[in-house]
């Protein structure tokens, strides 16, 4: 269990707002909590102040519904529904553009993608963790993605403990929380009177450095480790601690497909709340003087018709090859492709599915650790 | 080619090889990128049509031909609707190429099989072209083609030529045959019995509809082909060629960067499966 190490500073509550107006004056655009269609969704802030505080959500399969945190605390809030996807792999944007000269000659440009300075305030472990993974997949290999990669050096991220885990959260389980462990550049924990904080990074460093903070006293470092250890002990999904891989690999046929396939709306609720789902489109959007196009690429879902599309058949026609797919993907062939497992415990795809369908108790089935219901 | 944006290419040639078949020949328009084009028999570019899209095209011409790339496209949907309306001198996009080819050089000095079903015979076509310019590294070549009407059937002259050959076996069946058929009428499998080759020293490649493909391999691995020289070229919906997007996705590979040519070993389990 990663923990605040002996030399994190601590930042009293009057001074958060401090800590925003620093990242204001260094132009980043400042992006944190805020509701909206009843949901807690990352926006601008207005102002260093203007971090709201109270803001809770109960989470349960099928279910997000906006509460009051009677301690008013800052990020006493479980994941919403997006966090830092959709700033580094937009959900739509244009790639290449193609115009035709008066010749008739074809002349193609790169579309340059807004790169602002962005700093996500609240970010969450399993978050951090879902980063790693599109990292791995957009900027490995001799062709880095250069949309993504260009805002992903831009961006700043101020983490957060989870003390109030979801019902739907499995972080701990999959090992990637619900302390951030790595990959931010402040991470704090937050206490009744302010947070423990550390840096995670030099920028992270340097900025602290700035707010002159008084170390946190041994007894505040023991409050935030202890406070991670009791929400880590307070979640009560779980996916198996092991490597599932071999284990899904062996149960392609099992017939828990067909019978999700019966509650499954193949809606793709689930996709597009995944932190690590990577899945796009790309297609082509012509000007109406026929003249120019512009190459685009919008988020895409396995559960969708054109996913399995080829030439006169489908790959995947029915949803039980799709919903197999998605979870197929997720949790035995992510190993292949990046070393791990592709879940990292947010629960997001339980709480958004309109089917209440929940992944840890299908995966339990799969593999052989509870009967099918 | 570093960018991901298409370069223009130039139709040099059109030619119709069917009611729906036709082929491309392109140059691409800048001639120092049309000079340093480098290709393997085996992998794809991808052919843009201004306005509608893109699709992945095999590339069917010889490695080393600096004139041309050649693409041989069914016209099936929008894009290559589109494209079979190009004429020569036409503008398009082109972007590759992409992908894992043949491993040819691996295969010199053994006797090679060819098995292809439907339009699979496109990108195998380059390695006949490959291996005939070639033909003293290689042993025996047997071509064994499938397709489903008899009239299907595209470069029926270059299949007699390959036919009279020496060491050179042409082996030709379609599910509905005709008057002018003369070869087999059924499954192009039945045909493997016939093939002449030595296992112990053979390499195969095969292209086509997953299920023939996966009758071709029982049948040439009960011959005592070894597992490790049997290759085939995989087909998925691909969209960025570049191992982004995910529709092509075959359990942990991305066919379009891991593929699309596969060793039988890296698919074989999970062709057993509907849906991957």
């Amino acid at each position: 269990m990663p923990a605040p190490p002996e030399d994190a500073g601590f930042l009293p509550l009057a001074q958060l707002s401090m800590l925003v107006a620093r990242l204001m004056e260094q132009d980043y655009r400042c992006l944190g909590p805020a509701v909206e269609n009843g949901a807690i969704v990352m926006r601008e802030l207005a102002a260093p102040d203007a971090l709201p505080r109270g803001l809770q959500a109960g989470q349960a399969p099928g279910r997000y519904r906006l509460q009051q945190d009677p301690q008013q605390r800052y990020f006493a809030w479980a994941n919403g529904p997006q966090a830092i996807k959709p700033h580094l792999f937009a959900p739509r944007e244009s790639l290449w553009r193609a115009q035709r000269d008066e010749q008739g000659r074809l002349h193609f440009m790169a579309v340059a993608p807004p790169a602002p300075m962005l700093a996500l305030i609240g970010v969450r472990a399993c978050d951090l963790a879902a980063l790693a993974l599109q990292d791995a997949h957009f900027l490995q290999g001799d062709q880095p993605d250069t949309h993504y990669a260009q805002r992903r050096e831009q961006l700043f991220l101020v983490a957060v403990q989870c003390a109030e885990p979801a019902s739907t959260c499995f972080c701990a389980s999959t090992g990637d929380g619900p302390t951030p462990a790595a990959g931010y550049d402040i991470a704090l924990a937050e206490l009744t009177d302010g947070f423990v904080a550390t840096a995670g990074s030099r920028k992270g460093a340097a900025l602290l450095n700035t707010l002159n903070l008084p170390p946190a006293s041994p007894r505040q470092i023991a409050a935030a480790r202890q406070q991670g250890q009791a929400a880590a002990a307070s979640q009560t999904r779980s996916l198996p601690g092991r490597t599932l891989r071999d284990v899904l690999m062996s149960r392609l046929e099992h017939p828990q497909w067909d019978e999700v396939a019966t509650r499954c709306l193949a809606c793709g609720n689930c996709t597009a709340v995944c932190p690590t789902c990577f899945c796009h489109a790309e297609m082509d959007e012509p000007a109406l003087n026929g003249q120019a196009s512009e190459h685009v690429r919008i988020w895409d879902s396995c559960f969708g018709e054109s996913h399995g599309h080829l030439h006169g058949f489908n790959v995947r026609p029915d949803i039980r090859s799709r919903y197999r797919q998605w979870l197929i993907h997720k949790l035995a062939t992510w190993h292949d492709q990046y070393g791990r497992s592709g879940c990292v415990g947010c629960g997001r795809c339980i709480a958004w599915c309109p089917a209440e369908i929940d992944l840890t108790a299908e995966a339990a089935v799969l593999a052989g650790d509870r009967e099918r219901p | 080619m570093t960018a991901r944006q298409p370069l223009e290419a130039i139709v040099a040639k059109r030619t119709q090889e069917s009611p729906t078949i036709f082929t491309l020949q392109l140059r691409l328009r800048d001639a120092a990128a049309q000079a340093a084009y480098r290709f393997a028999s085996g992998q794809f570019n991808m052919l843009y049509l201004p306005g509608v899209g893109e699709v992945p095209i095999s590339i069917m011409s010889d490695p080393q031909e600096r004139d041309g790339i050649g693409h041989t496209i069914r016209a099936l949907g929008r894009v290559t609707r589109g494209l079979a309306a190009l004429r020569p001198g036409d503008s398009l996009g082109l972007r590759g190429p992409y992908g894992r080819g043949w491993p040819l050089q691996e295969m010199e000095g053994r006797d090679v099989v060819l098995v292809t079903g439907g339009l699979g015979c496109a990108p195998v076509v380059s390695v006949i072209h490959y291996l005939l310019r070639r033909r003293e590294r290689y042993g025996k070549l047997v071509v064994i083609q499938g397709v489903k009407h008899a009239e299907d059937l595209i470069w029926r002259e270059q299949y007699d030529r390959w036919a009279t050959l020496p060491d050179t076996q042409v082996l030709l069946a379609a599910s509905q045959g005709g008057a002018l058929w003369p070869w087999h009428v059924g499954r192009v499998t039945d045909l493997l019995e016939q093939a002449r080759f030595d296992p112990g020293r053979a390499a195969a490649m095969m292209c086509g509809p997953e299920g023939m493909m996966r009758t071709a391999a029982e049948k040439l691995l009960a011959r005592g082909l070894p597992e490790s020289r049997l290759h085939l070229s995989m087909e998925r919906n691909m969209q960025c060629a570049v191992g982004r997007c995910g529709h092509c996705q075959f359990g942990g590979a991305f066919v379009c960067r891991d593929g699309p040519v596969f060793d039988w070993g890296q698919v074989k389990s999970l062709l057993e499966h509907r849906g991957f």
